[in-house]
This record gives structure tokens, C-alpha cells and sequence, in this order.
């Protein structure tokens, strides 16, 4: 028999037809919304289109929603009425929508598989880039464009291309500090944002293996900085004990069922990928971005690194824009550099663990008289575990602002920002410039390096504390 | 969905790697504006300084290139988000087609859903179409012909390009991804049926 991978696998049972040239119609079995799924809701209905499976769609609202503390399902903003059209056309067509304050809302990268929506062996399709995170749950998961969710609602499935495959070992143990976001920032490091584009990428290894499932949506989410739009890890013992009694998860012998056939996903040990990494975990410490593209990374000892020492013009010329606009001179320790803001959230980064993270660094310890920190739980579910556990005080008490459940100041959608100038250390995954607002200065980083940059008020090692 | 066929315009050479959908369209743009408007915000954060005044070294900004419908780029042109804006900025400021070696993947699908092309050639051949264009100040144009899959320099150089052909058909015809996919309703009613007997609990929640 054909040894097969992960990735394959799951391809092959969703095609619905073979388009030639590589190409597929693929079913998509889950497809997945945020407050930006309202404007092609409208759209296919205007054309005269119904959504197809409603049943097979979900939504939540994340990235217009304020996280002011205190706020409710009738908090206005200048752009509020954008969650107001999701409402009113997930209503129509029939789709679930978890609204502000109900268990269910939050990033829909989080809240996808934390509600148990997000299945191995699915293939998940969302308007959003981060969608590979929910490769972490043994899923083929990417994000599309707004014409293509479009295409999703009315069809239920999508035009691909057939990537080619990718797998990325991470073999020893991780180092203490070292966190998955690490991990990731080490490999987009090593081969760069465009080295896994065209492929699915199949994180693998000891290291991997180790991971909660948390851990592992951490380490997929970054795929799109790779350059890939998938990434994903094969399911196991952890996927299933963690999917175990979720709301949306199979129960009884449906979910015997499904774990049987779960069990037949992970990569068959003779299939042959295109292209294979790998990485020693012993040389992983705790990265940091010291530019505005995520393959601007270093271990946090080390120092900037000097464009002088490029041979590549179009290369040397857009590190010397990067540390222009970061206002950094090549060749300074980065640790030790002061920082203005703090924030520790996003889809890559605001699950319970790192927030556990990141509170077991500032218990008893006092954020900086010059930062502002912020601390934006991924959800609903994650904001009321995170309370009963008591890491919101602890947080209160160390400095940090505890807030409501959204995408906050990852991409500065709902007007959360770094003021211009200023620079940040973010548990987010994209340093481009402007992104957490105009002239922000974003450096990206683990929540408990964050957590250290809160408490020291400038970058530091976590590991020296 | 407008038909791409072939072109000849002017070309403005924006040669760096990376470029991300953010720089493409800023987000509060993507928020508060409807598509048909982005185009004075294409490339905002590099277009203008902090107070909106334009700055007179970026490319887009000077003489002839306001004009241009083409975009020469490095590697790796618009990566990040899967903002369907980043086409629609482009569309909206006059681009029809963007020349690069390689591409944001959410990207590049998205323009085959616009009429927009984008073609990939060699690093090489795209920076030494842009010292052409520098040479001549703007003023040698660049045909890009979708029918022949072939780049045509301003000194006449041909390049042949390829591209896929179910997204050479789209474009030549204009074609419209949907319309074409609600022809195929009984294969995929027919895999809906097959595949609820195989995985019932994708169709049956908690």
C-alpha cells in the first residue's frame, strides 16, 4: 500500500471532484467566521445564493469587538455596526454565532477548538490567514479570501491547488524559557518567510510530540509567516484527551468512532515528503524580532545584526529600512533596549497556558513605571478559566490591564494601539510595520518573555529571572 | 469578474522583498472604507509620513509611475493577511498585474478572483526589466500578454511565463468561480451523501 502523509490523507477525502493541473474541489467540512464573515454572508445572499450547510459554519465576533473592561453586547464604536451585519446575516442565513459575553466568543483561532468545532481529519476554511492555527488539532486548516469564503457559503467548497509537502522535525528537549512560540520564531529564523511557501508544512519530532495541544496550535499558527497556509500535526493520545467532552465534540459511540478513524491519520513511516528540516531543539533558546518581517529574529543574548554583512542588496536594503523604523543600531545587545508597551494576546498566544505563562513570571513582581501592559484573554472560556484560577489578580496586582476577549491590539482592528514611536513586545505574530498601529514598533516574543519586558521595562531575558 | 487578455502599460519597479498586505492596506482602510475607495491608500504607510503629507522618494508617488497598471516586486510580494483589500487597494490605484518571483499564497488566489494577474518570473529577469524602466525614467512600457504567456520588456526582450491553466481560463474569460462550481451541485450532493455515511460526526455536532 502507497505510504501516505498526514497532509494527504486528509486531502484525499475531501475532494469532490479533480479539476486537472493539480487542482482540486474540495469539501470543506467546517468552515469557520469572524465579524468580517458578515460582508460575504450579504454578498452570496444579494447574488441570490443560500448558504449551502449552515450547519457546517460557525461564527463568533473578535476582531471589531472593544476589550474594554465592562463592556457588553451594546458597546458602540465607530465600527461597531460591523458587528451588527454579522449578527443580522448569521441570523438569516441560519449560522451559529456566539456573541459578546456568551462562552464561545473570543478569537476564532481559539475558540474553534476550544468549543471542540475544530476535528482531526476536517478540512477548516476561515477568512483569515491565521486559520493554519487549527492545524495544531491534526486538521488541514488555511485561510481565504473574502470571494472565496463566498464560494464556501453558497458551495461548501473551495477551488486549491495541491501544495507540495513539508516536514519539520524538532528533535531533544525543550531548554527551561524556551516556549513553542520559540520554537516557531527559530524555524521562520531559519529558513525565512518565504521557506515554506507552496508547501504544507507537518510539524514532527520529540519536541512536538511533547507539546499539549495548546503548544501545538502556538507552534501552527505561525505557518502563514513561513509562508505556508497550512501547517499542522499529526492527532494522537494528547488531541483526543484534550477533545474529550467539548461542547461541539462527538460523544459516546460516535466519538468511539471517530477516534478509531483518527487513529489512522498520523503519516505512515515510509511516506516521502518534498522537503524536510530539521531542527535540534539544544540550539532553541528564547527568540525575539529585532525587525519588521517575523524572519528578523535572535536569540534574545544576542546582538542586532549588521545589513553591512549581507551580500544580497534588495535584502541589506530592507534590513537597513527595518532597524531605520525600529530605531535600533546593528550591532547593540537587543536585550536591554526600553520598551513602552506591552501586550500579551492574539490567536497565536492568549490560551490559558500562556497565560499561565506569563503570570508565573510577574507574580510578586511590578510592571515598570514606564510600560503600559496589557493583558487580553483569547476568549470567553479562557477569560473565566483564567479568573477562577486567579491569574487576573495576579496579573491586577503586578500592574497589567486585564481585559474582555478579542484580536485587541494584534492588528489594531478595533482601535487598541501602540501609539506611534512607541515599541512594543507582543505575544502577537506579525511585526510589520504599523501593524499594531501607525509607526508602532513591534518586537514579537513568548508570553513569559513578554512578561519579562513588562517587569524589567525593557527586553530581558526571562531566564535571568 | 473584468477579462485579463493582454496589456501594455507602464511598469513601476517597487523592488523589495516581503511586502506584506498590511503596507498593501492598512487595516482601518480595509474597516472603514468599501472596495472602489482604497485606491488613495495602496501602499499608505510608505505613501505618506505620519501627517498624511506625501513622501516624494516612494515610487508610486512620482511621475509616470501614478499611472502605472503594472507592479514589479521581489520575492514573496504581499504575504501575511488574507485581506482581499490588498487586490482591491491595488485594483482601486490602477494595477492590473503585479510581476514577482513569488507570492503571498492567500494573495495570489485572491487575484484570480479579481481579473488581476500575477505573473512569477526569475528574480533576474524582473530586476533587469527594472534597470530598463529606470534607464528610460518610466518611459518604456511593459506589454504582458496572458493569450501567449509572454512578458515583453521595453527593449523588446520577450519572456515566456506559465501559469496554471484553470487560472489562465478564469481570467481570459472573466469567469466567475461560483457560477462555474454550481454546475457540479450533484457531485457534491452526491460526496455529501457518501461522506455522511463514512465521517457522521462532521455532520453532527455535540
Amino acid at each position: 500500500m502507497a505510504q501516505e502523509t498526514l497532509f494527504d490523507k486528509i486531502w484525499n477525502r475531501h475532494v469532490v471532484a479533480d479539476l486537472g493541473g493539480g487542482y482540486a474541489l474540495l469539501h470543506v467540512s467546517r468552515n469557520l467566521m469572524h465579524d468580517g464573515g458578515g460582508g460575504p454572508l450579504r454578498l452570496i445572499r444579494e447574488r441570490g445564493y443560500k448558504v449551502r450547510n449552515p450547519e457546517l459554519n460557525l461564527g463568533t465576533l473578535d476582531h471589531a469587538v472593544t476589550t474594554e473592561p465592562g463592556r457588553t453586547k451594546d458597546s458602540k464604536s465607530a465600527f461597531s455596526g460591523r458587528l451588527d451585519i454579522m449578527r443580522e446575516e448569521s441570523k438569516k442565513a441560519g449560522v451559529t454565532l456566539y456573541d459578546v459575553g456568551e462562552p464561545g466568543q473570543g478569537i476564532v483561532h481559539v475558540i474553534g477548538p476550544e468549543m471542540g468545532y475544530t476535528l482531526p481529519g476536517t478540512l477548516l476554511t476561515c477568512g483569515d490567514s491565521h486559520t493554519c492555527t487549527h492545524g495544531g488539532m491534526g486538521a488541514i486548516a488555511f485561510g481565504i479570501g473574502a470571494t472565496e469564503v463566498g464560494h464556501v457559503l453558497a458551495t461548501q467548497t473551495i477551488v486549491q491547488r495541491k501544495p507540495l509537502r513539508m516536514r519539520a522535525s524538532f528533535e531533544g528537549e525543550r531548554h527551561p524559557g524556551v516556549e513553542p512560540k520559540d520554537m516557531i520564531l527559530y524555524l521562520i529564523g531559519r529558513i525565512g518567510t518565504a521557506g515554506g511557501t507552496g508547501y504544507a508544512v507537518e510539524y514532527a519530532g520529540s519536541a512536538v510530540r511533547d507539546l499539549d495541544i495548546e503548544g501545538r496550535l502556538t507552534l501552527c499558527n505561525l505557518s502563514i509567516e513561513l509562508g505556508a497556509k497550512v501547517g499542522m500535526v499529526a492527532p494522537d493520545e494528547t488531541t483526543f484527551a484534550y477533545l474529550e467532552g467539548r461542547p461541539l465534540a462527538p460523544t459516546g459511540a460516535m466519538w468511539d468512532r471517530a477516534v478509531a478513524d483518527w487513529r489512522t491519520l498520523p503519516t505512515d513511516p515510509g511516506a516521502v515528503f518534498d522537503a524536510e528540516v530539521e531542527i535540534d531543539m539544544a540550539e532553541v533558546a528564547p527568540q525575539i524580532t529585532w525587525g519588521t518581517s517575523p524572519e528578523n529574529v535572535i536569540a534574545v543574548d544576542q546582538r542586532i545584526p549588521d545589513p553591512a554583512s549581507l551580500d544580497d542588496p534588495d535584502r541589506r536594503g530592507s534590513w537597513e529600512a527595518s532597524l531605520d523604523y525600529m530605531g535600533l543600531q546593528a550591532g547593540q545587545p537587543i536585550a536591554g533596549t526600553p520598551v513602552d508597551w506591552v501586550f500579551i494576546g492574539s490567536c497565536t498566544n492568549s490560551r490559558l497556558s500562556d497565560l499561565r505563562a506569563a503570570a508565573a513570571v510577574a507574580k510578586g513582581r511590578k510592571v515598570a513605571g514606564s510600560v503600559t501592559a496589557w493583558v487580553v484573554p483569547g476568549s470567553e472560556n479562557v477569560k473565566r478559566q483564567a479568573e477562577a484560577e486567579g491569574l487576573d489578580r495576579i496579573f491586577k496586582e503586578a500592574g497589567f490591564q486585564w481585559r474582555e476577549p478579542g484580536c485587541s491590539m494584534c492588528l489594531a482592528f478595533n482601535g487598541d494601539r501602540v501609539p506611534p514611536g512607541k515599541r512594543s513586545v507582543s505575544t502577537s505574530n506579525r511585526n510589520f510595520v504599523g501593524r499594531q498601529g501607525p509607526g508602532a514598533r513591534t518586537h514579537l516574543a513568548s508570553p513569559a518573555m513578554a512578561a519579562a519586558a513588562a517587569v524589567a521595562g525593557c527586553i530581558a531575558d526571562v531566564r535571568d529571572l | 469578474m473584468d477579462k485579463f487578455t493582454v496589456m501594455e502599460a507602464s511598469a513601476a519597479p517597487l523592488m523589495r522583498q516581503n511586502v506584506n498586505t498590511d503596507v498593501i492596506i492598512r487595516v482601518e482602510r480595509l474597516r472603514d472604507l468599501p472596495r472602489g475607495k482604497l485606491g488613495p491608500y495602496a501602499f499608505e504607510s510608505w505613501r505618506y509620513d505620519l501627517e498624511g503629507n506625501e513622501n516624494p522618494d516612494f515610487v508610486l508617488n512620482k511621475q509616470p509611475y501614478r499611472e502605472s497598471k503594472i507592479v514589479l516586486a521581489a520575492d514573496n510580494f504581499a504575504c501575511g493577511s488574507s485581506r482581499e483589500h490588498a487586490v482591491w487597494a491595488l485594483w482601486d490605484f490602477g494595477i492590473r498585474c503585479v510581476i514577482a518571483p513569488s507570492f503571498g499564497q492567500i494573495f495570489y488566489n485572491n487575484c484570480f478572483q479579481n481579473g488581476m494577474l500575477p505573473v512569477m518570473l526569475p528574480l533576474k529577469e524582473i530586476e533587469a526589466m527594472a534597470a530598463e524602466i529606470e534607464e528610460s525614467q518610466g518611459a518604456g512600457r511593459v506589454k504582458v500578454d496572458l493569450e501567449n504567456m509572454v512578458v515583453t520588456t521595453p527593449s523588446g526582450r520577450t519572456i515566456p511565463f506559465t501559469l496554471d491553466a484553470i487560472r489562465r481560463d478564469g481570467l481570459l474569460k472573466g469567469r466567475d468561480q461560483i457560477e462555474l462550481t454550481m454546475t457540479r451541485v450533484a457531485e457534491i450532493d452526491a460526496f455529501q451523501k457518501k461522506d455522511r455515511e463514512r465521517f457522521p460526526w462532521i455532520y453532527a455536532r455535540g
